[in-house]
């Protein structure tokens, strides 16, 4: 023991870099040369169908609302001048040109309003009376006929506001309906929950074009000569009854995430069936669905593009106004087509996310 | 202490629960029986004061107009019920394409947000993001756009060794000349199949009695396959192909796969897909953590981990959200009025005008649709049930 | 996020609900009690509880629904029974008509509409009210016009809407008479060399749906065995631009329809031709709700009166002239200076007085609209006078 001299062994080789950007890229580009050469070849790829794009969409594109130099540049760059030139139709649609102020204003504060909601901190109880308001300046502003402002019927009504409009109107009102439909279909009464067993399954099981056809063709038919709504409203009530039936089916979804224990607590301490409903059961199971909520405003949101084929100008509808009308634009409906293309994306994808974002806090404030 | 239940009041007061439900369950079926009456009532009326005829006999009268494309012989003098089924059946082909598509495409755009390779990862993510979250409807009419628009007219239609043909009237192939000989061959290719089926039930016991694997898709492949060809041969090797022929604005013989078709199709996979993908992403994601690692710890490789040990479990969650996928698909198929498809939707709107028969012709579109959706989750409950953990 | 913060979360949530707030400290120990107590699983029995009053909660919800949907209705709708008293009561006409074809009806930038089918409708609004502005006009496609007009959505419908016995005697209907004398025809581009429609052997033709066109379309196809390809589109612009695409070989729809598209919608006119055949007779007029006798002939009258009009050279410009220095008794008749024509229809004297000055007579709506001299270009052809070779024969007004 005392003769035995420390023998250092030599140092072992420090630890592969796990972190930092080189690391990174042999594990998730060039782990193994089957992997490395998927990169090199998608990346390619990408690369060509990129810069083609780039080619027609920038570089030998035409920005200024000119038509012949279009005509020139087509098949090699993009027109974009097109939608300088029939930006005001496909955004407004058939409203009254000097007019489009009212659905400007009208439509900034309704996303102004439905931003507001998204954020936890004014779910506050004048939220209510605030979407009422907003909703009856709303109305006021597009239909005019009161405060000096000229009227407008709601056939010219179109464009983005008619989309952002039937979308938030019919999520409104189908709202209320789809808790009242939930708690019928989890009722303790046989009659009830079949009636709304039948309404739900019924709804889901047909399209939402034939719900527009029946709002179109065959509402006017159901009432008494001359007492037919408007068609605009009769495809409101179209698509709320469609969505309503979807909601119900999220809200029935919460509903049955609620343990037992809850319910029977309640009623031990003399709550009555509403009183339970509303302060016990409703509050929980409503928190934890606001994910599928936001989802079923996504669905309806892209949906209401269906409308163009009973007549209404939304969107979709207003861009075809727009390019079919006249012939020298016509040839450029894949630029239109892109343009609302992203409107619709940047809406739906800002929802998607903030669904995700709410999702995650919903399930952070569930773990302790 | 003796547990026991309060004597249960069955008085009819106002202060039973019972009775208090009894009433409110009339009280709705009441009120829904009265809208109902009210509005058919009304309808009636509505019909008789204005002269308008109603009832399904229209179906029995000749339909009179001709559709563009059928797999049925359709004639133009056929009764309305014929011209549905057309439609019927157009919409179905549709649907039951797109599905097998879309959960190709969906389960690989899934399967793909899980790769080692980041731009994999980054496209398939992409993909999902982009398709799910633009109306249908657009994709539609851009792709339908695409087609019509960008396509070369039939005069220069891009040809493929001259039996494949891209043009305006969408894409046009050669089919086989029907005889004796192409029967024979389905009927190879059927009693191949047979086979092939027994011989996998044989081989998967096999394994499970003695463990030797057996190749459970190549050697039913190739019997399928010389089932065909046997069959082929016994009908003596009939070669003849129905060619298709560009002739100025038309295309003769073969049979094509028109543009609203292609358009409708690739629209709703394309789109279906991107939801697919999103469902098959969760399932495999809800399979835990272990089971991967127990998987890698029993020398399982990275696919065949996936193959053998996550899919199977992922399935499970899969299957109830993809089957209301491809509900989705087949009512988006809908859509195809929008590009001029002849689905049953636009029969029917053809035949409302035709006949003036609202009512009626809405009511066939909802029952042809509601029918397919509910056969669609009956046969998906059975399979879910099939496929659900069998808990000993 | 602690306990607290996650009921003020949801305790808001309901109020966002449209559910009235009533949170008390009651209700949040409630809560936390049931979220946070023990759960037990059990089968959940609302008879247990037993309560003397009843919440009138749902009430106050349905309440507020409808409230909502009525604070909805915009709609002016048209009036039931009699359609006279209802126009006149309402100060306005409501008249349905195409949601866009050059020359028969179309809105230009400012939604000012004019056409032929327009005018008729500026007529009679002109004869019954005194203002041929006083008109609301309701842009319908194909498929919605019937309805809107069984249903009272609209007074009249003057869309070029082709008179055939199937929609006089099923559907309700009556129509007032023939604005334009018309036939289904062929469009096709030039570069094709069709030089008649018997080429269109195994052609696609793009139709819009919800005409007599599909059906003319096929009747042709087989009598001349052609087996044409109809692909049917729901909107008038998605079929057009489908042809204009290139899509389509041939595109179908009335000769005016035709020339009206040509002229206004293709790139080049003179790249598209319009094929010599006439596949059908399409006679196209104003259409009224069966039911009502009176308005019904006050329609056919003023239709009647500004072809008689044209007859008897009474025009826009020398209507006031006339009617303060005519003697031809036939004149004084329309222009209700010796009988009172207006009060067998259940209006004055001067109902066509007024129509005329609006509008002009049936030739000059014609010549402004779709005439030699305007884009269409159209011939007068069928629809000159009786007495000048064409079919416009009106019953004499006396």
């Amino acid at each position: 023991m005392a003769g035995s001299i420390f023998q250092p062994i030599p140092a072992r080789p420090s630890p592969v870099k796990t972190e930092g950007l080189l690391p990174w890229l042999r594990a998730n580009l060039f782990g193994n040369w089957v992997n490395s050469m998927v990169t090199v070849l998608i990346a390619v790829a990408l690369g060509y169908a990129a810069s083609g794009f780039l080619t027609w969409g920038l570089v030998n594109a035409v920005f200024a609302p000119n038509a012949d130099q279009c005509q020139a540049a087509r098949g090699s760059g993009a027109c974009w001048g097109v939608i300088a030139e029939k930006f005001r139709v496909i955004i407004f649609g058939r409203y009254p040109y000097e007019e489009h102020w009212r659905p400007e204003i009208g439509t900034i504060l309704l996303l102004g309003l439905l931003i507001l909601s998204c954020i936890r901190r004014f779910w506050k109880p004048w939220l209510v009376p605030a979407w009422i308001g907003v909703l009856f300046a709303f109305f006021t502003l597009m239909a005019g006929g009161k405060l000096g402002l000229s009227e407008v019927p709601s056939d010219q009504w179109g464009g983005l506001p008619l989309t952002i409009m039937l979308a938030t109107l019919s999520i409104v009102f189908a709202y209320p309906l789809a808790i009242l439909v939930a708690l019928g279909r989890q009722s303790a009464l046989p009659a009830i929950r079949s009636l709304c067993v039948i309404y739900v399954e019924l709804i889901r099981g047909v399209p939402l074009i034939s719900v527009l056809f029946m709002a179109s063709f065959m509402f006017p038919l159901f009432l008494p000569v001359g007492k037919s709504p408007d068609v605009l409203l009769r495809v409101l009530v179209g698509i709320t009854l469609f969505s309503a039936a979807y909601l119900a089916e999220v809200v029935r979804g919460g509903l049955q995430a609620i343990p037992n224990g809850q319910v029977e607590s309640a009623q031990s301490l003399g709550l009555t069936y509403w009183q339970t409903q509303r302060k016990i059961v409703l509050p929980q199971a409503l928190a934890m669905v606001v994910p599928g909520i936001v989802n079923s405003f996504i669905a309806i949101f892209k949906d209401t593009s269906l409308v163009t084929i009973v007549s209404l100008y939304e969107l979709t509808g207003a861009l075809g106004l727009a390019l079919n009308s006249e012939a020298d634009w016509r040839p450029f409906k894949i630029e239109g087509y892109l343009f609302i293309t992203l409107i619709y994306f940047v809406f739906c994808f800002a929802m998607s996310r903030y669904s995700l974002w709410i999702e995650h806090q919903v399930s952070r404030s569930k773990t302790r | 202490m003796a547990e026991r239940a309060p004597p249960r009041k069955r008085a009819w007061s106002w202060r039973s629960q019972a009775f208090r439900g009894l009433i409110y369950q009339i009280v709705a079926v009441a009120l829904i029986a009265f809208g109902v009456w009210y509005l058919v009532n009304s309808t009636l009326a509505n019909m008789a004061a204005r002269g308008i005829q109603s009832g399904f006999g229209f179906l029995l009268q000749p339909a009179g107009f001709d559709i563009g494309e059928s797999l049925i012989p359709y004639d133009a003098l056929d009764p309305y019920w014929k011209a549905y089924a057309v439609g019927v059946l157009n919409t179905l082909r549709v649907a039951a394409v797109g599905i097998i598509f879309a959960t190709l495409l969906g389960t690989v755009l899934g399967i793909g947000r899980f790769s080692g390779n980041a731009i994999v990862r980054g496209l398939c993510y992409a993909y999902v993001e982009l398709f799910r979250n633009v109306p249908v409807l657009l994709q539609l009419l851009m792709w339908y756009l695409l087609f019509a628009d960008m396509l070369p007219p039939i005069t220069e239609a891009l040809s493929l060794g001259g039996v494949l043909f891209l043009s305006k009237n969408g894409l046009s192939f050669p089919v086989p000349v029907w005889g004796p000989g192409v029967g024979l061959a389905l009927l190879g290719a059927l009693a191949g199949m047979v086979a092939a089926w027994l011989y996998r039930r044989w081989a998967i016991a096999r394994f499970e009695a003695t463990g030797q694997i057996r190749s459970l898709f190549w050697v039913p492949m190739v019997i399928v396959i010389a089932g065909a060809l046997l069959g082929w041969i016994a009908g003596g090797a009939p070669s003849t192909w129905n060619v298709p022929r560009p002739d100025g604005f038309i295309m003769h013989g073969g049979a094509s796969a028109t543009p609203e078709f292609l358009a409708v199709l690739l629209g709703l996979v394309l789109y279906t897909a991107a939801f697919i993908a999103e469902v098959v992403r969760s399932g495999i994601a809800s399979v835990v953590r272990g089971q991967v690692e127990a998987a890698s710890s029993l020398g399982l490789s990275k696919d065949q981990a996936m193959r053998l040990v996550i899919l199977p479990q992922a399935l499970r969650v899969i299957i109830p959200p993809v089957t209301s996928q491809y509900l989705n698909l087949t009512k988006n198929s809908s859509l195809a009025v929008a590009v001029g498809y002849p689905d049953v939707v636009s029969i029917a709107n053809t035949s409302l005008n035709q006949t003036g028969r609202a009512v009626e012709c809405i009511a066939l579109i909802m029952a042809v649709y509601l029918t397919t959706s509910l056969a669609t989750s009956a046969f998906m409950n059975w399979y879910n049930r099939r496929a659900a953990i069998k808990e000993r | 996020m602690d306990l607290v913060e996650y009921c003020q979360v949801r305790c808001d949530y309901v109020s966002l609900a449209a559910f009235p707030r009533s949170a008390s400290a009651y209700e949040h120990k409630a809560f936390r009690d049931g979220q946070f107590g023990r759960s037990e699983p059990g089968k959940q029995n609302f008879n247990q509880v037993e309560t003397t009053h009843m919440k009138t909660n749902r009430t106050k919800l349905a309440l507020a629904i409808l409230a909502a949907g009525s604070a909805l209705a915009i709609a002016t709708p048209a009036q039931a029974g009699k359609t006279l008293d209802a126009v006149k009561a309402r100060g306005e006409l409501v008249c349905g008509v195409n949601t866009g074809l050059a020359g028969f009806s179309a809105a230009d930038s400012q939604g000012k509409w004019s056409g032929l089918d327009v005018d008729v409708c500026r007529a009679i609004a002109a004869a019954v009210l005194g203002d041929g502005n006083k008109v609301k006009f309701v842009p319908l496609t194909a498929q919605q016009r019937f309805t809107a007009l069984q249903s009272g959505e609209i007074d009249i419908l003057s869309r070029n809407t082709t008179w055939t016995l199937t929609r006089d005697a099923s559907l309700g209907l009556h129509f007032a008479g023939v604005t334009y004398y018309d036939g289904q025809g062929f469009m096709v581009p030039v570069k094709n060399k069709i030089k008649s429609a018997k080429q269109l052997k195994g052609a696609t033709v793009c139709v819009q749906s919800g005409t007599t066109t599909e059906k003319n379309l096929t009747d042709y196809s087989r009598a001349n065995n052609l087996n044409v390809k109809p692909i049917v589109f729901e909107k008038q612009e998605a079929a057009t631009g489908a042809y204009f695409s290139g899509r389509c070989v041939a595109f179908t729809t009335d000769a005016s329809g035709l020339a009206s598209i040509r002229n206004k919608d293709a790139k080049d006119p003179k790249e598209h031709t319009i094929l010599p055949e006439l596949i059908s007779k399409e006679p196209l007029g104003p259409v009224v709700r069966r039911g009502d006798d009176e308005w019904f002939a006050i329609a056919k009258w003023v239709l009647n009166g500004l072809i008689e009009s044209e007859e008897y050279g009474i025009s826009q410009d020398n209507v006031d002239k006339l009617k303060a220095e005519s003697k031809d008794p036939v004149v004084m008749r329309i222009l209700g200076t010796s009988e009172d024509t207006g009060k067998l229809l259940g209006l004055d004297k001067d109902w066509m007085v007024r129509a005329l000055k609006t509008v002009g007579n049936y030739g000059e709506m014609f010549e402004r609209n779709v005439g030699p001299k305007t884009s269409l270009a159209l011939p007068r052809g069928a629809n000159a006078l009786w007495n000048k070779g064409g079919l416009m024969y009106a019953p004499p007004i006396r």
